[in-house]
């Protein structure tokens, strides 16, 4: 789950961190209010789930409340990678001497945290690692021990010559430590990380990710979940407990399990189709499921056919069975069905479906030509 | 052979009288597998009720399990907020082999969980994997049964339904397995796909193996080279997501394509480069593992 900037910087404020002041607003009229009390200079950031903020024009320095209602009425409403911007977050503008980058997330190699720290922040930090790769410092975090002081100060001296400088920079630091454990993250970001020509340093931007397997015990950061910015298929999948990821084309996938259902979608492309989604009813064999997944999959003007593949292992194919034919009477679905199981109590499925007016197929490769074949 | 478990392990399963644990201890008990003791906090004296009447002793903790029963592998089978602590006690206990089927650990505790179990000497299968099953011996997980049949290939992949898909094939086709093994589909596994290949090296009767990789990570990559360097088998590799858009995960947590690493491309390019056949379809798996065995 991603966090908004807004929302990234109030975690790090709990951790004790310096970060530059900001006000959230979702009109004109408000942010003009908040420049005011601010005075001077004020720069609106969208707060969008998305990178590139800046280019896509969703970043903008006002010199005064005029200018900054007037960027606002721009930016509010606008769409950045397809996402509507709903909120801004205003901050007083800040004199920057230097930019630079500090970042932790999950090594899956190393299997811990591991820091990147780069005195050139400021910019897309995969740029840094593509075109500069010796810019970028890591270091790798025992997990059992967290990050020792020592670390963080020598992390700073790589961003700093100046020592009153790095000690604060080892601070902020360890403290992005302490956030990104203590809040569940899988990666936390400052970029850029400013030092002011007033000799501060501080964090003026924020990223956060958590880890959706810490949401169970974190109820305050799942609160966090800005569900307007999220799409309705979306939103039901995840309060259905499916995997669902919307695709562009027209062959609706149902499958359990999720390498299958990758699988599936490989398949279809393979056969000259285009898959709608990636939908994974998972190991259950809750019929209620087959239904959110049904009602999901339809929801999409797009979808042409609907193509199931499950193979039982531990969920069983009548179950499933069920659950296509309790949908299908529940839900009027207007494009064909096609299917595909096979596996345990696969004959009692094909028993259920028969009576219901399907068939079902029992190959991979026969039942996505057909479904990719009705598509058209 | 059979790599890392065999007839003779001696298992002990964590959450053994819960929905899951229960179901699943009956199916392994049923194929063979020694349940020599079941650990549910709170629950122990009970006695699990096997199939075929056989009872299985239940303890309150695995280092008890382990001293009165002498099992050497676990398979957990406990809730996501309660399994990276189940991992590290029966790695403190001692048990050298273990399976951890629960999908859902948050990663920081396997950072800290995987650590611990290196220091102990403890291997780790997952988490989030459908486990480990030697055809005609033993199986820990939920891996069913009766869809594998002994023979030469070695099977490795980081997917549940996608490796009974290849396992129906091979099996229809006559090609049975030494090993089945899930490693998991979670971004931190304990157990690598070159940790599987070595150990498939290591075993006269695998004449084949099967790598099902899938997006995210640079596990496959790192396998490939391994295999390049080390292995004189054949082996036969399928990526799944290469119609995977970047940046989603793709249901599991370790299934992702973050920025330009990890694309199915990617992964595919390295197995080729390295000797390794593709299978574009999963039916295809088998029709080249067949080829390559001269069969």
């Amino acid at each position: 789950m991603n966090l908004h900037e807004y929302q990234a910087k109030e975690l790090f404020r709990a951790a004790g961190m310096a970060v530059n002041p900001g006000e959230v607003a979702d009109n004109a009229e408000a942010v003009r209010e908040i420049a005011e009390r601010y005075g001077g200079g004020v720069v609106v950031k969208a707060q969008v789930h998305s990178g590139g903020r800046g280019k896509a024009g969703g970043v903008k320095l006002a010199s005064g409340p005029d200018e900054a209602a007037a960027h606002a009425e721009a930016i509010l409403g606008m769409e950045i990678s397809g996402l509507t911007v709903e909120k801004v977050l205003v901050c007083p503008t800040e004199e920057i001497a230097t930019e630079a980058y500090v970042g932790v997330l999950v090594d899956r190699e190393g299997q811990c945290p591991v820091f990147m720290v780069s005195a050139e922040g400021g910019i897309d930090i995969e740029e840094v690692a593509a075109t500069n790769p010796d810019a970028i410092h890591k270091l790798r975090v025992d997990p059992r021990y967290g990050l020792m002081p020592h670390q963080a100060y020598r992390l700073a001296t790589r961003l700093y010559a100046d020592p009153a400088l790095a000690r604060q920079g080892a601070k902020i630091i360890s403290q992005l430590y302490d956030a990104f454990v203590g809040n569940g993250a899988s990666m936390a970001e400052i970029n850029p990380l400013i030092s002011t020509t007033g000799g501060e340093v501080k964090a003026i931007d924020a990223k956060v990710s958590i880890d959706d397997n810490e949401l169970f015990r974190r109820p305050s950061i799942g609160a966090l979940r800005d569900s307007g910015s999220e799409d309705g298929a979306d939103a039901q999948a995840r309060e259905a407990g499916l995997s669902f990821v919307k695709l562009d084309g027209n062959v609706g996938c149902c499958v359990n399990g999720a390498g299958l259902a990758m699988a599936t979608m490989d398949l279809v492309k393979y056969y000259g189709g285009d898959p709608a989604n990636f939908l994974d009813i998972g190991g259950s064999s809750n019929p209620d499921k087959v239904v959110a997944a049904l009602e999901i999959i339809t929801s999409d003007p797009a979808v042409e056919v609907i193509l199931f593949n499950i193979f039982g292992g531990i969920t069983r194919c009548d179950d499933v069975a069920r659950g296509i034919v309790e949908a299908t009477e529940r839900i009027d679905i207007e494009v064909p069905i096609v299917i595909r199981l096979t596996g345990t109590n696969e004959n009692l499925a094909r028993q259920i479906l028969a009576d219901a007016g399907f068939t079902a197929g029992t190959s991979m490769d026969e039942v996505v030509q057909e479904a990719v074949r009705l598509a058209g | 052979m059979s790599i890392f478990v065999d007839e003779n392990t001696r298992v002990v399963v964590q959450g053994i009288t819960g929905r899951d644990g229960s179901f699943h201890t009956r199916q392994m008990m049923a194929y063979g597998t020694r349940v020599v003791a079941g650990v549910t906090p709170g629950k122990g004296g009970r006695g699990f009720e096997g199939p075929e009447g056989r009872v299985v002793p239940v303890f309150d903790t695995v280092a008890d399990a382990v001293a009165e029963t002498g099992a050497d592998a676990s398979v957990v089978y406990v809730p996501p907020a309660f399994a990276a602590s189940a991992i590290m006690e029966a790695a403190d206990a001692g048990v050298s082999f273990i399976v951890c089927v629960t999908e859902g650990i948050p990663v920081l505790d396997m950072t800290r969980t995987h650590a611990l179990a290196r220091d102990r000497g403890s291997r780790v299968l997952g988490p989030n994997c459908p486990g480990i099953i030697c055809p005609g011996k033993t199986t820990l997980g939920i891996i069913p049964g009766r869809m594998v049949t002994p023979g030469p290939v070695g099977l490795i992949s980081r997917s549940g339904t996608l490796t009974y898909e290849a396992v129906h094939h091979l099996t229809r086709d006559g090609l049975g397995q030494t090993t089945c093994v899930g490693i998991g589909g979670d971004p931190l596994i304990g157990t690598s796909f070159v940790n599987c290949l070595s150990a498939f090296a290591d075993d006269p009767e695998t004449e084949a193996v099967v790598m099902i990789g899938e997006i995210g990570g640079t596990a496959e990559q790192e396998a490939a080279e391994w295999v390049s360097a080390n292995l004189s088998i054949p082996v036969v590799g399928f990526i799944a997501g290469r119609t995977a858009p970047p940046g989603k995960r793709m249901g599991h947590a370790g299934a992702i394509i973050s920025g330009s690493a990890g694309t199915a491309a990617e992964k595919t390019r390295a197995f080729e480069d390295n000797g390794i056949r593709v299978a574009r379809r999963p039916a295809e798996i088998s029709v080249l593992v067949a080829e390559a065995l001269g069969r």
